[in-house]
């Protein structure tokens, strides 16, 4: 199976080029925006398991509006809130939509990659499931086993 | 300070009333008292003249009798016939039957010897030519004489009259009784004090006075003080004063003075001032004790209710400065939260690079590892302090659940029993035993006694004793944390309850743990105070509402 893909958005242009080497070298797939807009494009273009989302971006688009759009997009694709204030509110608005965790900042590395490997875990699952139950689905309908097949592996 | 305060409110407002109610009862007495005085003054004085007026006339019209009497036993007698002792004794007699007082009668020639004389002296033949009554008489027809010693060397007083019987003048002389006029004049005595006298123009005592000398003695006021008409004078002497009233006789030589101590007269008036003066005191008195009890109990209410006052203030105060606090917390947390996001990626980052081959062969590769590492601490410690900051405003929201207070206490001082054997700390506890279970955040609960009985471990160091007591104190559960340690001063205790305020050594406290406690039990809607005087402990007091979860 492919390494696991993580979208990382953050204004912070120092954190996010950081975070994102750091966790190049322990062989994710990691990739980093600095901004809501630039995340949902990229969402919509390639597929991501987890993204980490800082939550208080000034300008644009900030983090729960684009989780909303993440989420419309990519349902599935897990989400982990950063925060570097406590606002209870906005972290538990966060996870009524659908957002997996929330951490804050400053964060360090090894609980990122605990919550990171949870959400992994979760998504994992998750697609099994699916993927289960398309295949049980498809094998309702043999016709049309091979075209589906083709047609997922085609995306 | 603020007891002297109240005091001298109290005692102004004491002085105010008393001064408003005592003035006008000190007014209405002594004008009441002067009033009734004057009134009581004016009659007796009054009285006194009436009396000497009435006396005056009596004396006058006695004088005037005894003189007429003689005159009329001189003109109706020719001087042969008076010279012979017989008719002369007879005459006496007569006399006497008529008017009474005549002592003896003597029959006088033109030169001054005494040719006939009935009374009770030995008197007959002696010459009174140089006598001032005799050229008086010669001169005038008639003399009543003021009182003297003359030959019988006692005092007395005298009546003459002139007869002129052709060629021949004589004088008929008649001594009246000093006893009988003595007692016609003190008839005007009245009472204990009252006294009367007669005295003539030269101030000397023609009649014995009650009190303060005797006949002949000198009067010591001034005679022409008394004028045309009854006088009445007031003097004082010996303490008493008293009233004289003169009234001259009509011989225009002799002053009858009727004088009375104004304290008999005037004793019902005392009397009336005594009384009122006992009924002004006793209202005084009664006013005084009043008004210190109203006041007393004004000023003291005012107090509570100022104390009440100043303490919900400084809730209040205490409760804005924390909201006002946990808003800036929360902004001052995300500007300082990313800085030390991106210091401790880059260290972290850093790390992950020294891992790589050719570093490692770096000879310093040790110290910049161990330097890494202090970073990534400090950093570390920073956070704890935001996110301790930031835990205010995240433990706002609590969780309510069936809390037994006890029970949380119990399990706290389980927890810390430890620290406080390490320290020689005994801990007492002395939980009550009708605390009802309460609706509350068992978590949060039990961080504010976590904060509180570490506080106490910490302010005593070593060796010490710590008492925790829970009690029901009406709709309201008390826990109080007591240390024997060295206490806190006044600034102490006003701050201590303030954000980032510790007296522990640096990195060892943050200052943020009775701040947070504070937080929580105000949102339960109680209560932290702290009880404290150098050098004899500190006691923490939790207050809390009692409330009653809600059935499931």
């Amino acid at each position: 199976m492919d390494s696991f893909r993580v979208l990382v958005v953050d204004d912070e242009e120092d954190f996010l080029e950081t975070l994102v080497n750091r966790l190049k070298k322990r062989n994710l797939d990691a990739v980093g925006v600095k901004s809501g807009e630039e995340a949902v494009e990229e969402i919509r273009e390639k597929r991501y398991d987890v993204v980490i989302l800082d939550i208080k971006m000034p300008g644009g688009m900030d983090g729960i509006e684009t989780l909303r759009e993440i989420k419309r997009i990519q349902p599935l694709v897990e989400v982990l809130l950063l925060t570097g204030h406590a606002s209870v509110e906005t972290s538990i608005e966060g996870m009524k939509l659908g957002a997996f965790d929330y951490l804050m900042k400053p964060i360090k590395l090894e609980e990122l990659l605990v919550k990171l490997g949870q959400a992994f875990e979760k998504k994992d699952t998750h697609d099994q499931k699916i993927r289960g139950a398309k295949i049980k689905e498809l094998m309702r309908f043999p016709g049309r086993v091979f075209k589906q097949i083709k047609e997922e592996d085609k995306e | 300070m603020k007891g002297a305060m109240y005091r001298s409110l109290q005692r102004r407002i004491i002085l105010v009333t008393l001064l408003v109610s005592y003035a006008p009862l000190f007014i209405l007495g002594f004008s009441i008292y002067y009033q009734f005085y004057n009134t009581c003054r004016d009659l007796t004085e009054q009285q006194l003249r009436y009396r000497a007026q009435a006396q005056a006339a009596v004396v006058d019209l006695f004088l005037k009798e005894h003189s007429a009497i003689l005159s009329a036993m001189a003109d109706t007698n020719r001087f042969d016939f008076m010279v012979e002792d017989r008719n002369l004794s007879r005459i006496l007699e007569v006399m006497n039957n008529r008017a009474g007082g005549f002592v003896d009668l003597g029959v006088i020639n033109s030169d001054g010897l005494q040719r006939t004389y009935i009374g009770p002296y030995e008197l007959e033949g002696l010459n009174y030519y140089d006598e001032p009554w005799f050229a008086e008489t010669m001169a005038r027809g008639l003399h009543v004489s003021d009182v003297f010693l003359g030959f019988r060397r006692s005092p007395h007083f005298i009546i003459a009259v002139r007869r002129q019987e052709g060629n021949r003048t004589w004088i008929l002389r008649s001594t009246v009784d000093s006893e009988v006029f003595g007692s016609l004049v003190r008839a005007a005595q009245v009472g204990r004090t009252g006294d009367a006298y007669i005295v003539n123009r030269d101030g000397t005592f023609q009649t014995s006075p009650r009190f303060g000398g005797k006949i002949l003695d000198p009067f010591f006021l001034p005679t022409n003080l008394f004028g045309g008409s009854t006088t009445v004078l007031e003097r004082k002497t010996d303490g008493h004063t008293r009233l004289y009233a003169g009234t001259w006789l009509k011989n225009n030589k002799w002053l009858l003075v009727v004088n009375q101590g104004t304290e008999e007269e005037m004793s019902r008036l005392f009397a009336t001032r005594d009384l009122e003066i006992i009924i002004i005191c006793g209202g005084m008195l009664v006013i005084l004790l009043a008004t210190v009890f109203i006041t007393r109990a004004l000023v003291g209410r005012l107090q509570q209710n100022d104390q009440k006052v100043s303490e919900l203030n400084a809730q209040l105060i205490q409760s804005d400065k924390l909201a006002a606090l946990g808003k800036m917390a929360a902004g001052v947390a995300h500007e300082i939260n990313n800085p030390l996001a991106v210091i401790q990626q880059k260290t972290g980052w850093m790390e992950d690079l020294l891992e790589e081959e050719e570093l490692k062969q770096s000879e310093n590769i040790e110290e910049f590892k161990n330097s890494l590492q202090k970073i990534e601490e400090h950093v570390d410690r920073a956070r704890k302090v935001v996110h301790g900051m930031l835990g205010y405003a995240r433990k706002m929201e609590p969780h309510l659940e069936d809390v037994d207070v006890n029970g949380t206490l119990k399990q706290t001082t389980e927890l810390l029993a430890n620290y406080a054997r390490i320290n020689n700390i005994d801990i007492q506890t002395d939980f009550g035993a009708d605390l009802p279970i309460i609706a509350a955040d068992q978590a949060q609960l039990q961080q504010v006694f976590f904060n509180l009985i570490t506080n106490a471990i910490d302010a005593i160091g070593q060796n010490g004793e710590i008492r925790i007591i829970s009690e029901k104190v009406q709709d309201q559960i008390r826990v109080h944390v007591q240390d024997n340690g060295p206490g806190m001063t006044e600034e102490q205790q006003r701050r201590v309850f303030d954000p980032f305020y510790t007296t522990k050594t640096t990195g060892k406290g943050t200052g943020l743990g009775l701040w947070i406690s504070y937080s929580i039990i105000e949102k339960m809607g109680g209560t932290i105070a702290v009880h404290s005087r150098q050098g004899e402990g500190a006691r923490f007091t939790v207050q809390m509402p009692i409330v009653i979860p809600e059935k499931k």
